[in-house]
């Protein structure tokens, strides 16, 4: 699937849900589920700096394409991680890098990532960003 | 459902335009009131009416609009004097607010009277408003910060303070409430003991005075500070009140315009106080409206303010207690109604983000107090802070979110 066909199916399953708490819900059983990171890369070298929860990021390109580990201590960002790994992964860097998530905005969770507020999810996007782009420079090198 | 036989909360809360109003369909519930307190009807009608009818710059100006608002400004000055029982009017500093404030005494007072080798005084429950003036002053002068630390309680360990102050000691910097724990601590002992070894005391009361009476003369501080945000007024505006003996002696801390006497390439000299702490234009309309809500305050009655805080807080307190799972960070013996807490394992954002969601106002997290949370081991908490306007009901109707919350991350 394109990341804009995966951002169409979480708007979909986000519009089954009625009210602000359903949808949180919702996001702490998505946190739940979300795989750990690994161990290694639970320390403060990895630690993304100003959120107000400890939240633990590493990617790495593997055969062209990113591949995101990332933890939370909050079971709401875990939710939010994962609707983000779910939509970036197995994607190609260069087209991470051009996306607009915009189905942050559709299903009502705008100020968890604005960039005025300080601890905001803002900062993940944009490491997951910075990353695409700095694995699609890798690739264009390899070729 | 309980009556408070002195204070009529509903209509104090009709004097407050932020509280009748209604976040995600549901009666605001704002718990957040040692962050920022909201503001009177009064209050908001008088900086409107200043802003659109009396603006003009105070002090030189020679017409009809700036004589007007120069005397509402050292009105306000007045007003404050009252409110704080200060001995002179020109003892009564406007600045921006409470961390102004102490940056203006860190600089000035470092300036004056703090050399190499020497020592402060702060405590491991301040505000880092109260930490980093200090330590950004001592390293430029080359002394020392020395802490004194708290029981498990939040309750300051007097005996190791005694232990702290030597001859090197020049000053000591305790909050009087800690905004993370609620605890009064005992400011009038901390200041008697600091005076016998001839050590001028700061107080930082940004979450006392709105809870109780101060009075400056009789716990005989050197330096009182407090931001009018958070005592019902508006923001941006704060008072560093200081006894006449350190002002005049220190320099200023800020220059410019209205700080002057006379000005020449070669020398300046500087104005009498307050205005020699008072450099460029000041925030005259946030003066002015702090200045009402003080009076708004007076009119109600901070001991019956007082009172109905302490049945609050010990309703809220047994309420809290009957949730499995709750855990309370400041037990002091003598506190605010300031509840922080951790439920269960849940991380303090997760909580207060629901919370919000069922229209309750909390702060979550450090609340600038770091070293604080480091004493506990964890890296902050929920607050719920209340204010003479919140409810009894409230109370309860907070006890249910937090259960629902609980029901939520099990």
């Amino acid at each position: 699937m394109t990341i804009k066909e995966i951002q169409e199916e979480v708007i979909k399953e986000f519009e089954k849900l009625n009210n602000e708490l359903e949808k949180y819900n919702y996001l702490i059983i998505l946190g739940k589920n979300l795989k750990s990171i690994d161990p290694k890369y639970k320390t403060d070298d990895y630690l993304i700096k100003g959120c107000q929860v400890n939240t633990w990021y590493h990617s790495e390109c593997k055969e062209g394409k990113i591949v995101y580990e990332v933890d939370s201590l909050s079971l709401i960002t875990r939710g939010f991680i994962s609707l983000l790994l779910r939509i970036c992964s197995a994607q190609k860097p260069e087209d991470i890098q051009n996306t607009e998530f915009y189905f942050i905005d559709k299903i009502g969770f705008k100020n968890q990532f604005s960039p005025l507020k300080d601890n905001s999810l803002f900062k993940l996007i944009n490491k997951i960003k910075t990353d695409a782009v700095s694995g699609s420079r890798m690739k264009q090198n390899k070729n | 459902m309980k009556i408070n036989n002195h204070l009529d909360i509903t209509k104090i809360r009709n004097d407050f335009p932020a509280l009748n109003q209604k976040i995600y369909g549901k009666h605001l519930v704002y718990f957040d009131n040692a962050a920022t307190t909201q503001k009177p009807k009064i209050v908001i009608d008088t900086i409107n009416k200043l802003q659109s009818e009396h603006n003009s710059n105070v002090h030189r100006g020679v017409h009809y609009l700036s004589d007007q608002m120069t005397q509402m400004y050292e009105s306000a000055r007045k007003k404050v004097q009252d409110f704080l029982n200060a001995q002179y009017v020109h003892e009564i500093i406007f600045t921006k607010g409470t961390t102004d404030s102490i940056n203006a005494v860190a600089f000035s007072f470092g300036e004056a009277y703090i050399k190499e080798g020497d020592e402060i005084i702060v405590s491991e429950m301040e505000h880092h408003s109260n930490i980093v003036p200090w330590q950004i002053m001592t390293k430029r002068k080359d002394a020392k910060l020395r802490v004194i630390p708290f029981d498990d309680n939040g309750e300051l360990l007097l005996e190791e303070y005694k232990k702290l102050i030597n001859s090197k000691t020049k000053l000591v910097a305790i909050v009087h409430v800690s905004n993370s724990l609620g605890t009064i601590n005992p400011v009038k002992e901390i200041i008697d003991i600091a005076h016998k070894n001839n050590i001028p005391v700061l107080i930082d009361g940004t979450q006392a005075v709105q809870h109780e009476k101060i009075d400056v003369q009789d716990i005989d501080c050197d330096f009182y500070c407090f931001s009018g945000h958070k005592i019902y007024g508006p923001t941006g505006i704060g008072i560093l009140y200081g006894k006449e003996r350190w002002l005049k002696e220190m320099p200023p801390y800020q220059s410019g315009g209205d700080m002057i006497d006379r000005v020449t390439f070669e020398k300046t000299t500087f104005a009498e106080l307050p205005a020699k702490f008072e450099a460029g234009t000041p925030n005259y309309i946030g003066a002015v409206g702090l200045g009402i809500a003080l009076d708004y305050l007076t009119n109600i009655g901070l001991n019956n303010i007082q009172n109905y805080e302490k049945e609050l807080l010990e309703y809220g307190a047994n309420k809290l207690k009957e949730i499995d799972g709750l855990k309370i960070y400041g037990m002091a013996k003598n506190k605010t109604c300031l509840f922080s807490f951790l439920l269960n394992n849940i991380p303090p954002y997760d909580t207060g983000i629901i919370l919000d969601k069922m229209s309750i106002a909390v702060r979550t997290g450090h609340h600038c107090t770091q070293p604080l949370w480091d004493h506990y081991k964890v890296e902050g908490s929920v607050r719920a802070s209340l204010a003479f306007y919140n409810t009894f009901e409230e109370i309860d109707y907070f006890c249910e979110a937090l259960k629902k919350v609980q029901k939520m991350f099990s």
